[in-house]
């Protein structure tokens, strides 16, 4: 066999093992016919393997598996996230919707359910986006989990945004069995000139895939802060696709801390001219097994856009963080200010970054600028700190705190960021 | 009080020798002022008696009030009072001013066993001490030194000694780059913590900062060692005929 030949093989081979146990849930006819046109999209490309282009940093075989590995469970001793925003609140334990912990679904400007209801319905308006996005997602690059997501998803949330939003809606995901495994998926459409804030939080199960399609209107907003729970050892996949029409705005924000395995994607294609995206994420790592990777793929095909990516990344004890981030730039979409800056603190010589940043660009009349660096803690900053009076673990946490300050930056709203930076500083304290 | 003895110091690395046996006894309230040319180690000095990395002590000791300094971390220097105002003040990005002060401050008063200050009762003090150094609310709030021009990173130093009030306070020429106004509000600031207690070791090029901070005693450092001392004279001697002179004499 060729080696085209062989990695053909070995992608059926890991999809016919992840979808053994998994079966098509049954909804309406438009809905069963998006599932099975998800599953031959999955049969055509199969299921990344550690020998994809894309997967080489990242090695999916625990995300192929047939089954969860196991993942300890653990209890947060701290407020629940997002306590201090007056939100509407949606609870899935293990991917399964909790209506005990969950809020009424409803909202001023808002229509929000729970997919498997949706997708029961003979007409709904997520039918025209349901696994859309994801399946516009794959050009150039395949993302064939999505795909299998989109097929077997059990539940998720849709949500509709006619005005402003004015309460944040807020998924909890809740870790409860060792060996939960969920596939959720959410569809959101943020209608002209709207505007939704999009909380997530918390590790969702031992693995999860979750996707989540975005469309933005024109003149509409979107803006997402997430949390991924502080677990050691859960598994997850995820998905954010997006599509930005005139004048709209996507912001996106991801704080992961631990974790045995983070593969957060973002696709966002922008068509409408003077749309903004911004998507950014902290990371902070400790351990050899954890391995934590943003892949971000944003095409510019409007005129003067602007798109900003910024990662930061603190790893320790041997940990891997892995950013691999493109700005596509087609032919007219000019005037585009595109900016992508991706960087690692690596606290010993044994954590590793890996990135690979990448533009592409066909426009001419366009100011893209991109940068990855890697570096330890700045001894001379050390220092002085130390010089202070202030302890050396105590100055690490400082000089930590400070290098991912441009990335919590890109949260919005003032208090929430305040929030995540607080409850960072107290998590890198007891880390010691 | 701080006691130098016959120390000896070289880079870890290359294991150059810089401190070629320094020996200094400095007395509780006095101001002492080391000069001396270029590379002669009076920076080195500084940072080993901070405790910076990078360097070996092969030789003698140092003590602040009986106690060795040279076994300390560089925190513990800092809470037993020792500070050093730095040549070349660190810049540190995404770390406000005021944060910096306050995680000093209380960090010491920690480590003496001391209740750390309340909010109101820090921000009153650094903003009254912050005003007399005419360092602004938009300094404080800024990233330590981030951007602040020669004069604003060394009156940040000042201002840093004046709040974590150290017993023994070294300056390392923190008269360069200032102009004449710059060096009366340090030098002010300087003399505001002169209590008959406190201790200096000011390292300086010119008289021009002496004339401010009156010394005690002045010593003359070459290749590693202290080679003169004398009184506030050997400054203006310096200041007139340069280095040349003394080094000749001393067979440098
Ligand atoms: N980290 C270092 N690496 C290499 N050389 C150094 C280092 N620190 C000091 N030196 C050298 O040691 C000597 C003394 O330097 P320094 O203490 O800065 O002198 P001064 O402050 O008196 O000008 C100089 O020759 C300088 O080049
Ligand atoms: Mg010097």
């Amino acid at each position: 066999m060729g080696r085209a030949e062989t990695l053909k093989a070995l992608r059926a081979d890991a999809a016919a093992a992840r979808m053994a146990g998994l079966t098509l849930p049954q909804g309406a006819a438009w809905a069963n016919a998006a599932r099975q046109e998800a599953l031959a999209r999955v049969g055509a490309m199969g299921l990344p393997t550690k020998r994809d282009e894309y997967w080489k940093y990242t090695d999916p075989a625990s995300l192929t598996a047939g089954e969860a590995p196991e993942a300890a469970l653990f209890t947060p001793d701290e407020r629940p996230m997002f306590d201090g925003t007056d939100r509407l609140r949606i609870v899935f334990v293990d991917g399964v919707y909790d209506p005990e912990m969950s809020d009424d679904m409803s909202g001023e400007n808002l229509e929000i359910e729970r997919l498997s209801t949706a997708m029961a319905k003979d007409i709904h308006w997520s039918k025209d986006l349901y696994g859309k996005l994801e399946t516009e997602g794959h050009d150039p690059v395949e993302r064939p989990l999505a795909a299998l997501n989109t097929a077997f998803a059990t539940d998720g949330v849709v949500i509709r945004a006619t005005g402003k939003v004015s309460r944040p809606v807020n998924v909890s995901y809740l870790h409860r069995a060792t060996n939960s495994d969920a596939i959720l998926h959410h569809v959101i459409r943020v209608e002209k000139g709207a505007d939704l804030t999009f909380l997530e939080n918390g590790p969702a199960a031992a693995r999860l895939s979750k996707v989540m399609e975005v469309d933005v209107a024109d003149g509409g907003a979107f803006h997402h802060v997430r949390t991924q729970g502080r677990d050691q050892e859960r598994r997850a996949v995820t998905g954010s696709f997006a599509r930005l029409g005139a004048g709209s705005t996507y912001k996106s924000f991801t704080l992961t801390v631990n974790g045995r395995l983070t593969r957060n994607e973002t696709i966002i294609t922008i068509t409408g001219d003077e749309a903004v995206a911004h998507v950014a994420g902290a990371c902070v790592g400790d351990g050899k097994d954890f391995h934590h990777d943003d892949t971000v793929f944003i095409t510019h095909d409007a005129v003067a856009c602007e798109s900003r990516q910024v990662f930061k990344k603190v790893l320790r004890n041997a940990a891997t963080g892995v950013f691999q981030g493109k700005i596509l730039v087609k032919p007219d979409a000019q005037k585009t200010d595109g900016y992508q800056i991706s960087q690692s603190l690596l606290l010993d010589d044994d954590s590793q970054f890996l990135a690979k940043p990448e533009l592409e660009i066909y426009a001419d009349d366009v100011a893209c600028s991109h940068g990855s660096t890697s570096g330890a803690i700045d001894e001379t900053g050390l220092f002085y700190l130390r010089s202070r009076g202030v302890p050396e673990k105590e100055a690490i946490d400082l000089l930590t705190l400070a290098f991912l300050a441009e990335a919590l930056a890109e949260i919005e709203d003032e208090a929430l960021a305040e929030d995540l930076r607080e409850r960072l500083e107290s998590w890198l304290k007891r880390h010691r | 009080m701080l006691t130098i003895k016959n120390l000896h110091a070289e880079l870890e690395e290359e294991g150059k020798k810089i401190l070629k046996g320094v020996d200094l006894v400095l007395e509780p309230g006095k101001v002492h002022a080391i000069m001396g040319p270029n590379g002669s180690g009076k920076s080195t000095l500084s940072y080993i008696l901070a405790g910076r990395e990078g360097y070996e002590v092969t030789e003698g000791s140092a003590e602040l009030d009986g106690v060795d300094l040279l076994e300390m971390e560089p925190e513990e220097r800092a809470a037993a009072g020792l500070f050093l105002a730095f040549q070349y003040p660190v810049e540190i990005p995404g770390v406000g001013n005021m944060t910096f002060l306050r995680t000093a401050v209380n960090a010491q008063r920690k480590a003496r066993g001391e209740e750390e200050l309340s909010a109101g009762d820090f921000l009153k003090e650094v903003r009254a001490k912050a005003k007399t150094l005419k360092i602004d609310a938009d300094m404080l709030k800024r990233p330590v030194n981030v951007g602040f021009s020669g004069g604003e990173k060394k009156r940040n130093e000042i201002l840093q000694m004046a709040m974590l009030e150290p017993k023994m306070c070294i300056l390392d020429e923190t008269d360069s780059g200032l102009d004449v106004d710059a060096m009366k509000l340090v030098s002010e600031g300087v003399n505001a913590l002169r209590d008959g207690k406190r201790s200096f070791l000011v390292i300086t090029h010119y008289q021009r900062l002496l004339d401010h901070i009156k010394p005690d005693v002045v010593h003359i450092m070459a290749d590693g060692r202290i080679i003169k001392t004398g009184g506030p004279e050997l400054a203006l001697e310096v200041e007139n005929n340069g280095y040349a002179d003394i080094l000749a004499e001393e067979g440098i």
